[in-house]
């Protein structure tokens, strides 16, 4: 079996792969999971060692995996079952990487032509100015890699990765580095690109903004395993694990030990590991007794200078403001209160409620801002 | 002049020679995760070390009347291949084999990864990947590994001495030579094969650095 290139109906890339690596005799790193990703963008989402990057070199042919089986479309790219594999060259997938890796030695021109070897000059030039004018930089045409800036070099990259007419997109958080306007310009490009192809496009990202700014369909994986997918609000603003939600933004994490379940409200109360603060949280698969990790994030809890009443909010606790650092835009106050609690304010909030440190204040968090997650 | 004019002609065989060779070999080393690599790397460097007269000796020994590569050689030619000018060229591309693949090797892994990666995505086989990415990008390895077989050769004493004999224009070399008259206190005569091939040796070393570093600012623009 093999792959056809060009073959113009939209096709889906489905991927089951195993894949161990060792070292010194123990099992380092585990990779068990299976994809399906149909045409459009799909994010692969995940804290950093979660084997995203080994995920997207076992679908490109660089790692070969012991036990795989992913095709695309009609074309078996690997089933080790049957013993195939097809080696990268044959794949027809683009694939971008961290870094652009622009051959420093050729132009421009040269580099985005350089799957395009099997058309003769006149198309070949055609299709690469094509696609530098799809991605903006037709200009820099005659210029080497390392005269042209870290974001034109990453539109480079992409015209050549996508210039021999690839089946798929791989692209490994190509646009770290990059400023967010920049990035999402870049991407609309992509988008565009795609609206006519029609290709599943897998993007790699391990930032919370960069999900949000692609608003596609979401796979969360963490240790090697597919953790939750859907859409973005649904996969990050609910993270099962501890890693995850740390990856997706939640800057609290916190263990409570559960003293009551009330199944008919659908919450639970719980006491924080270390105090005698109480919590109430959503209903989760546990037991009185049970101790459960629960995530908040730093945005999501309001602050008080007085004890606010008459809140639909189930959660008031008393504490006071440890320290407070500005970073930007943003307040960080470290909270004590049984816990030590990270809040997000604004400088004007901070101004007007003359928030200081050692000051009494209340933070009020709805039972569903707290997330239950896994070790 | 004969003796200058002899080296030179060895020196440029040699290099040419292990540069044909040497490349293979040196990818290959670059390339591989075999885990005896590093025998093939000892073996390769064993000239580095070894006096040259253990080499000498046991290539003798092969290349003579009486030695299995020198038995085949003489039902061939009819002739032995020791002392002769073609032996002298088989034992100095031995003796000079590290001096060659030791700086391709490091070139060629010297080469980014991620440029090979993006090479075989964009469907270039091994060859085309080496051909078109590899080998310019280690164009300074491949002008070193010139130079220094070139400029090792041109300076062989010990087996030159233990494989060729000394016979005027044909395995007599100009470090031979310059022993020769020294031995038979021909001072004045020593003294010019000398300076001439410090000469030489420098001239050959300045130019090629000098164009070695105009190359490497060409193709890599800043």
């Amino acid at each position: 079996m093999v792959a056809v290139a060009g073959e113009m109906t939209a096709s889906s890339l489905e991927a089951r792969v195993r894949f161990a690596r060792r070292a010194n005799g123990h099992l380092a790193f585990e990779l068990n999971l299976e994809i399906r990703i149909g045409p459009g963008i799909t994010i692969l989402f995940g804290p950093s060692g979660a084997g995203k990057s080994t995920l997207l070199d076992c679908i490109a042919g660089l790692l070969k995996a012991r036990d795989a089986r992913i095709t695309l479309g009609q074309s078996v790219l690997q089933d080790s079952a049957a013993g195939i594999f097809l080696p990268p060259q044959a794949r027809h997938i683009a694939y971008l990487f961290q870094s652009p890796a622009l051959f420093p030695h050729l132009t421009v021109e040269e580099n985005t032509g350089f799957g395009l070897r099997h058309l003769a000059e006149v198309e070949r030039k055609a299709a690469v100015f094509y696609l530098l004018e799809v991605f903006r930089v037709a200009h820099l045409g005659p210029r080497k890699p390392g005269e042209i800036s870290g974001g034109e070099a990453q539109r480079v990259a992409l015209a050549r990765a996508l210039a021999p007419s690839p089946r798929a997109v791989l692209l490994d958080e190509p646009l770290k580095g990059l400023d967010a306007e920049l990035r999402s310009s870049i991407v609309d490009d992509l988008r565009a690109w795609n609206r006519a192809n029609q290709l599943p496009i897998l993007y790699v990202a391990h930032q919370r903004d960069e999900v949000d700014a692609l608003g596609a369909r979401v796979i969360a994986i963490d240790r090697g395993r597919v953790v939750s997918e859907g859409i973005p609000h649904a996969v990050l603003d609910a993270p099962r694990t501890k890693r995850l939600a740390h990856a997706a933004g939640f800057e609290n994490h916190l263990t409570a030990a559960v003293l009551e379940l009330r199944e008919t409200d659908g919450v639970m109360r719980a006491r924080l590991a270390g105090s005698e603060t109480e919590l109430e949280l959503p209903l989760g698969y546990a037991a009185v007794g049970d101790r459960v990790r629960v995530a908040i994030r730093a945005g999501d809890i309001l602050l008080a200078t007085q004890k606010p009443v008459a809140l639909s909010a189930r959660n008031v606790l008393e504490g006071t403001i440890d320290s407070l650092e500005i970073r930007g835009a943003t307040v960080v106050c470290r909270v004590s209160a049984g816990a030590m609690f990270v809040v997000h304010v604004t400088p004007g909030a901070l101004r007007s409620l003359e928030i200081a440190t050692g000051k009494r204040v209340w933070m009020v968090i709805k039972t569903h801002s707290c997330q239950l997650v896994e070790e | 002049m004969e003796a200058l004019w002899l080296s030179v002609r060895l020196a440029g065989c040699v290099a040419a020679i292990l540069l044909v060779v040497g490349m293979p070999l040196a990818y290959w080393l670059a390339q591989t995760k075999w885990r005896g690599k590093f025998l093939v790397e000892s073996v390769v460097a064993l000239p580095l070390v070894l006096p040259p007269t253990v080499l000498g000796f046991y290539l003798l020994v092969a290349m003579g009347a009486n030695g299995p590569l020198g038995r085949l050689w003489t039902a061939w030619f009819h002739h032995t291949l020791a002392f002769t000018f073609l032996g002298l060229v088989a034992a100095s591309v031995l003796y000079s084999l590290p001096f060659a693949v030791q700086p391709l090797a490091a070139a060629f892994e010297g080469v980014d990864a991620r440029l090979l990666h993006a090479a075989a995505v964009l469907g270039a086989g091994r060859w085309r990947t080496f051909r078109e990415i590899i080998l310019p990008l280690s164009i300074r390895g491949v002008v070193t590994a010139v130079v220094l077989s070139f400029a090792h050769t041109l300076g062989e004493f010990g087996v030159v001495l233990m494989v060729g004999g000394n016979i005027p224009g044909v395995t007599r070399t100009v470090s031979i030579d310059i022993y020769d008259h020294v031995q038979s206190l021909d001072y004045g005569a020593a003294n010019r094969m000398a300076v001439a091939l410090l000469l030489i040796s420098f001239a050959v070393l300045s130019t090629i650095y000098a164009l070695n570093r105009r190359v490497w600012s060409l193709w890599l623009a800043k």
